[in-house]
């Protein structure tokens, strides 16, 4: 890979290549809850990370520990060589909210938040700048919203509603964006704008770690996966660790699945079986003889 | 046919409706952030937890802002120690904090009455202010109003999401401690117009109307503050004529204005939503 050619023109750039590095980091919640367990992984520049577990396996938990809202109890979180405080003084670390997480009926509008992605590069009286306004009405371009913008965030859809704190990321320039469940509730055409966006941000040198219970998508747009249960599971290239084994193993039987193999597929003695596994989103399909099979990928998304 | 020009004609008539207008205006600014995050109560229970502390304040000679800034901080302290500690409800904490405070305070009133006018603390007193505590209120309200204007974005940021907040650069605790350490100092000057009891209208009122009227929260903040700072004066102006508590007219005059916001609002009153349903049933 050319390193150079991924390396964005852009006036403000702290960290042209981002790094993630989680290590050993244990979360215990003031009611001794330990969410997560020396949890360790490490992502760089140009990647779209997955982060898949079942509900209360510390995703949102490690969301929270990259952006210094709950203290490790153990371990560090570094970011580009940086400790998490001075990388979100430099405004490196975007993050895209859940939706359950946002006030609707905020007397805000569409470019009002989409400004506030701004509002850290902004002087001590926070007047937006000429280029302030301009990145606004890019990133309000990019994700197609330019003419929402003068709406109140809570009169949209709740694919509309995603693209906006997507632009919020795109306009504060966050070199490693972080985005907790980004589909959940988004229809296929919104779903597949937002993962153009996303491979346009990685060629453009971003990190983007992003959880997601979506697993048939997964194969589909990230290039490493992180499994988590309280603590990372495994983590690395999607070829390596999104496999049929580790998913039973990360989702402990609570998803659900079935095979179909032998008489009921193949009319000879062909010994590979299909299997579904899914956690009520898009199921992943592997097709092979052991279940170290790789998923029947890329899901073919473009059929209509 | 009354003179409407007599109460220029007084001194303390003046000085009661500027001081009134910017007490208003800075409650009116607290306020637009405190009916947002559904915490107007505790600008309540500040008001009342104040009490004991001014009534101390009296006793031993100091300046009532002072005291009433120490009890203030101290309830405020109760409150999230009481509410990190227990599984109690926001709402009982607050009444538990504020009226032990209160109840405290009207104990420490009747054990030396004559010290303490306890019924200008509870009602306001703003007709009859000192010039004392005219600079107390001013260098309070002045002091609230500058910290706002450099930081209101801040806080706004703050107030809709937190993790934002943070990934910008900011810290978010700091900055909460920063507004209710405004609130506190805000609703002591508050005391001087409206007294105790009402204060509460003062720093949500305005910012409710607002909220009805406005999509943004830039104008809402300008809408609001007009709202808080024109009530106020046009109450103590009108208490002249009334000869009648002052606090009481100025939350009657916030509460009409509500009233009309929340029936008349072009986008957000009752009658617009009633004309988009008619509407919609004609147009199908
Ligand atoms: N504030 C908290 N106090 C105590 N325990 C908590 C707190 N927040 C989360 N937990 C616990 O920590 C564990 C991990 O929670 P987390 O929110 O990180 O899960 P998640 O993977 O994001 O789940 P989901 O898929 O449902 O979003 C859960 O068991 C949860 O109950
Ligand atoms: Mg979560």
């Amino acid at each position: 890979m050319n390193l150079a050619a991924t390396v964005p023109d852009e006036a403000w750039n702290p960290v042209a290549l981002p790094s993630l590095r989680v290590e050993g980091v244990t979360v215990v919640y003031p009611n001794g809850n330990v969410a997560l367990r020396e949890a360790s992984f490490s992502l760089g520049a140009g990647t779209i990370a997955g982060l898949v577990g079942v509900n209360g396996s510390g995703k949102s938990t490690l969301f929270k520990s990259i952006m210094g809202f709950v203290r490790p109890s153990a371990g560090r979180v570094e970011i580009s060589g940086m400790s998490v405080q001075q990388a979100l003084k430099q405004n490196i670390i975007a993050y895209v909210p859940q939706a359950e997480e946002v006030d609707w009926n905020f007397p805000v509008l569409v470019e009002d938040v989409v400004m506030m992605g701004r509002q850290g590069h902004m002087g001590f009286f926070r007047m937006p700048s000429a280029r302030d306004r301009a990145l606004v009405d890019t990133a309000l371009e990019r994700v197609g919203m330019t003419e929402y913008r003068k709406r109140q965030i809570g009169e949209l859809s709740g694919g509309q509603k995603k693209r906006v704190f997507l632009a919020r990321a795109l306009a504060q320039e966050g070199r490693i964006i972080l985005l907790d469940e980004p589909f959940t509730g988004v229809d296929v055409k919104t779903e597949t704008a937002i993962i153009e966006l996303m491979r346009e941000l990685r060629a453009s040198g971003h990190l983007m770690l992003v959880s997601t219970h979506n697993l048939g998508s997964v194969p589909d747009f990230c290039d490493q996966v992180v499994l988590v249960n309280r603590t990372v599971l495994a983590a690395g290239p999607t070829a390596d660790v999104f496999t049929q084994d580790n998913l039973e193993k990360a989702f402990g039987g609570v998803l659900r699945h079935f095979h179909l193999g032998g008489s009921d597929l193949h009319d000879d003695g062909d010994a590979r079986r299909v299997t579904v596994l899914t956690d009520d989103e898009r199921p992943v399909v592997f097709y092979g003889e052991h279940n170290t099979s790789r998923p029947a990928s890329p899901t073919p998304r473009e059929e209509k | 046919m009354p003179d409407l020009l007599a109460p220029f004609a007084y001194d303390y008539m003046v000085k009661a409706i500027w001081v009134s207008a910017l007490v208003g205006a800075v409650c009116a600014f607290l306020s637009a952030y405190l009916m947002l995050k559904g915490w107007s109560l505790i600008g309540d229970a500040l008001g009342h937890a104040v009490v004991p502390g001014v009534a101390g304040a009296y006793m031993l000679g100091l300046p009532y802002a002072v005291g009433a800034f120490f009890a203030g901080g101290l309830a405020a302290a109760a409150m999230v120690l009481v509410r990190q500690r227990t599984r109690l409800r926001e709402d009982a904490v607050i009444g538990i904090v504020f009226t032990s405070f209160f109840a405290l305070g009207l104990f420490m009133v009747s054990l030396n009455p004559t010290a303490v006018d306890v019924q200008s603390i509870v009602l306001g007193n703003i007709l009859g202010i000192s010039d004392a505590d005219v600079v107390q209120v001013m260098i309070i309200s002045l002091v609230s109003l500058a910290v706002l204007l450099a930081k209101w974005k801040d806080l706004m940021l703050v107030f809709f999401d937190e993790n934002h907040a943070r990934t910008v650069g900011l810290n978010p605790r700091a900055l909460q401690i920063l507004f209710f350490a405004l609130l506190a100092a805000c609703t002591v000057a508050a005391l001087q117009t409206v007294g105790s009891i009402l204060v509460i209208a003062m720093v949500v009122t305005p910012g409710a109307t607002a909220y009805l009227l406005t999509d943004r929260f830039q104008v809402l903040l300008v809408l609001a503050v007009l709202l808080g700072a024109v009530t106020a004066a046009l109450g103590a102006y009108v208490s002249f004529f009334l000869d009648g508590a002052t606090g009481g007219i100025i939350v009657t005059l916030q509460t009409a204005l509500f009233l009309l916001a929340f029936f008349f609002a072009p986008k957000h009153g009752r009658f617009a939503a009633r004309r988009r349903a008619l509407a919609t049933r004609e147009a199908n």
